[in-house]
């Protein structure tokens, strides 16, 4: 790609092929059919029904007039496998490979959608056709996940088809470096990894520190045990994080990105490290990207299964091959990151954020959401709700909405009791502040954090001692030893958790407990430490009877906790 | 013979020295490759014993302490061998939640180890992760490349009884 007019022209080639999918039928195609490809339809065997579909429509030698695609993850992850079929986007949930020849005969040979795969709303006969009119895909608001129900993730014209590259073209040959920054400063963005902080400062700051060459990294190892959303960008939409990326990297004058993906995550490695490819050959990494003279390239780095490695400078010691320990900062990454150069450090979702900043402007951006955290944010809805799944909403949306209209509230009629953001970092919001504005401010206020993006919903089955229990327990398994509070202050805290759910608790553990997570949260040297007492000071703050009944009563109101005698 | 420190006369393990030192070639002499080779290399050995330390260290140019220290701290690598499937029960927020417990219990009921354990006849090996992705369709696991979700415990033996 040498040019902007040349990505333009292909734009609208591109466009027009794939304009079905915008629900406008014209072309050489009557259906394209997008199955989702997203973790959980793959392990519901959603490539059998690619497979089934594709035979079936050769049987009927439609093969020319319906398109089959695998796209990224669609977010309603409950029903599935689901797929979407263009141009009208008829939504079909729970299909089965069985059902491919029906919906060939049926939709794709006579235009009549298969009544029986439609969705219904809970405690509704009546089916909803289309995805656009289901409250689970109307109430969101996709920037982050805006190609997720359009695009093969491994075709890079389908990228290119949605704006893809456009970005980065109108940044190299339309702004200069200090006016990318200034955008994204003023667009508002603040860090979707957890803590929120700026990012156009964050880029501002490795621009101006002196040291080369600098360096990009993507933050993908997603250590939020009950966290998906990362993952299924990488697999769903890599080139978003490729251009974010580059961008960046004109930005600040690096020429150099690294990506950090846990092992875990095998997909995401994959269709990445493919998407880089392709980036390559279209001239989009590599040299003289646009022809501008501006070199840019991207390498992979695997984690190897260390929460702590999320921590930034865990995770750019581990790139450097190394045990992936924090050190204290300042300094910042900015001024001594990577090989101990100056390096802006985001998270995935920041970086897919990138993009669309720079082609709509700073103004629509911060047009979304509320006056302290602008743009959408993206969540794992999971736990004990109806609809688990990816869902993007503006900040500002509230919990209740978040749970009860997009979520489809509580299964078996069971009752709400809390939700917890932020993983091992976070904390609990109880029925009593569902209507609390998911931001940055709102929700730290409440003891609880915006986070990562994993929100796990509990009912009244779950019990929050062993709720606490399970996070501490987490963190002491995952706390890298180099400082005490961390290694030896969660583990008696542990203890006394423990101790607690067993039925062998005593009067005062409780302030035992707030006392030792007061300490830890003061002297601990890395984030990892400092939020460990989050998921129990949060529990004590709004489920402190629980915790009294454990103690005094024996008692476990979710039936969860084994009481062992004392002797045991 | 190449002198690694363990008997390994057959040819069998020659050629896995072999193709040891390729991987390590990619990286000779660069201590920042170690983690991508030590993956590379425990995809190859299926896990990471003392020889492949050692040559890894000699190749890459870093002290045996370092290798050890890096395989020990991550919790991928490991220092014994696995079954030839691999279940991985996620103990994630959102599976714990919907039942972790249950799943381990049952396949400890099945085939009578404990996460961390390997079966006698060395075909399974089980062990609890952290978070696989797959929350939405929790509780899950992983076995080998496969993911199972929306586990009941009723489906456990059936489950397993397709990885021989
Ligand atoms: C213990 C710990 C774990 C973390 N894990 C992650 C993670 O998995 N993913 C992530 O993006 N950020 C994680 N962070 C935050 C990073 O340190 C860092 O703030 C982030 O990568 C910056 O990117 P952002 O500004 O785009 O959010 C973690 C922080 C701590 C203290
Ligand atoms: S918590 Fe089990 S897959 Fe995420």
């Amino acid at each position: 790609m040498k040019s902007l007019a040349q990505l333009e022209q292909l734009k609208k080639e591109m466009r027009e092929v794939l304009k079905i999918r915008d629900g406008v039928a014209s072309g050489p195609w009557n259906y394209h059919v997008m199955v989702c490809g997203g973790a959980g339809c793959i392990s519901s065997n959603c490539r059998d029904i690619v497979t089934a579909l594709k035979a079936e429509l050769a049987a009927k030698g439609l093969e020319k007039e319906v398109k089959v695609v695998l796209t990224g993850c669609m977010g309603p992850c409950d029903m599935g496998p689901v797929m979407i079929v263009y141009p009208e986007g008829t939504f079909y949930r729970r299909v089965k490979p069985k059902d491919a020849a029906t919906i060939v005969e049926e939709h794709l040979a006579n235009g009549t959608p298969v009544r029986r795969l439609l969705y219904r709303a809970p405690g509704s006969t009546e089916p909803i056709p289309k995805y656009s009119d289901i409250d689970f895909f109307k109430k969101q608001h996709k920037v982050v996940l805006r190609n997720m129900l359009y695009i093969d993730p491994l075709l890079i014209e389908d990228y290119i088809s949605r704006d893809g590259y456009g970005a980065l073209g109108k940044a190299l040959t339309q702004m200069k470096p200090e006016e990318v920054i200034a955008t994204v400063k003023a667009a508002g963005l603040r860090g979707r990894g957890g803590a929120g902080f700026p990012s156009g400062m964050k880029w501002e700051f490795t621009a101006k520190a002196t040291g080369s060459p600098k360096y990009v990294v993507c933050n993908a190892d997603e250590g939020d045990p009950g966290a998906f959303m990362d993952r299924s960008v990488l697999e769903g939409d890599p080139h978003s994080i490729i251009e974010g990326m580059t961008i960046c990297g004109y930005a600040i004058g690096a020429e150099r990105g690294y990506v950090y993906i846990r092992a875990e995550y095998p997909l995401a490695i994959e269709r990445l490290e493919a998407a880089i490819a392709r980036a390559r050959e279209f001239g989009f990494l590599g040299q003289d990207i646009f022809g501008t003279g501006f070199n840019f390239d991207i390498e992979i780095r695997i984690g190897a299964g260390a929460f702590v490695c999320g921590e930034e400078t865990a995770l750019l010691t581990s790139i450097e091959g190394r045990r992936g320990e924090p050190r204290p900062r300042p300094p910042f990454p900015a001024n001594a990151g990577l090989f101990g150069k100056p390096t802006v450090i985001n998270n995935v979702e920041t970086w897919a954020n990138i993009a669309p900043i720079i082609l709509n402007g700073s103004e629509w951006f911060a047009s979304i959401g509320t006056e302290k955290s602008k743009g959408t944010k993206v969540f794992a809805l999971a736990g004990r709700v109806n609809n688990t799944g990816l869902v993007e909403v503006p900040m500002g949306t509230t919990v209740r909405e978040i749970v009860f209209d997009i979520g489809g509230g509580i299964p078996r009629k069971k009752a709400f009791k809390a939700v917890q953001t932020g993983g091992p970092s976070g904390g609990c919001i109880p029925a009593e502040h569902l209507d609390v504005p998911v931001d940055y401010d709102s929700l730290g206020q409440l003891g609880a954090i915006m986070g990562s993006g994993g929100m796990i919903v509990m009912d009244e089955d779950t019990c929050m001692v062993d709720i606490a229990k399970f996070f501490l327990d987490f963190v002491v398994d995952e706390s890298c030893g180099k400082c005490s509070p961390c290694r030896i202050g969660t583990k008696r805290a542990l203890e006394t958790l423990e101790r607690i759910a067993n039925g062998n608790g005593k009067e005062g553990d409780i302030e035992l407990l707030l006392e030792l997570c007061s300490t830890i949260k003061q002297t601990a040297l890395c984030g990892l430490g400092q939020t460990a007492p989050n998921p129990v000071l949060s529990t004590i703050r709004y489920f402190r009877h629980e915790y009294e009944d454990h103690i005094k009563e024996h008692k476990c109101q979710a039936s969860v906790c084994e009481f062992k005698a004392a002797e045991e | 013979m190449v002198a690694c420190g363990c008997k390994c006369e057959t040819t069998e393990q020659a050629q896995l020295i072999e193709q040891l030192d390729r991987i390590i070639d990619e990286y000779r002499g660069q201590p920042r490759g170690l983690i991508q080779v030590l993956h590379k290399a425990q995809e190859l050995v299926g896990y990471c014993p003392k020889w492949v330390q050692v040559r890894v260290a000699e190749g890459l140019g870093v002290s045996l302490q370092e290798v050890y220290g890096v395989v020990t701290f991550y919790a991928l690598f490991s220092l014994i061998p696995k079954g030839r499937h691999k279940i991985s029960v996620c103990a994630g927020t959102a599976c714990y939640v919907k039942g972790t417990k249950m799943v381990v219990k049952a396949i400890r009921q099945h085939l009578g180890i404990k996460p961390g354990q390997t079966t006698e006849d060395s075909r399974f090996s089980l062990e609890t992760v952290r978070c696989i992705g797959a929350c939405g369709l929790a509780p899950a696991m992983i076995i080998g490349k496969d993911v199972h979700g929306r586990l009941e415990p009723e489906q456990i033996p059936e489950i397993l009884e397709q990885y021989q």
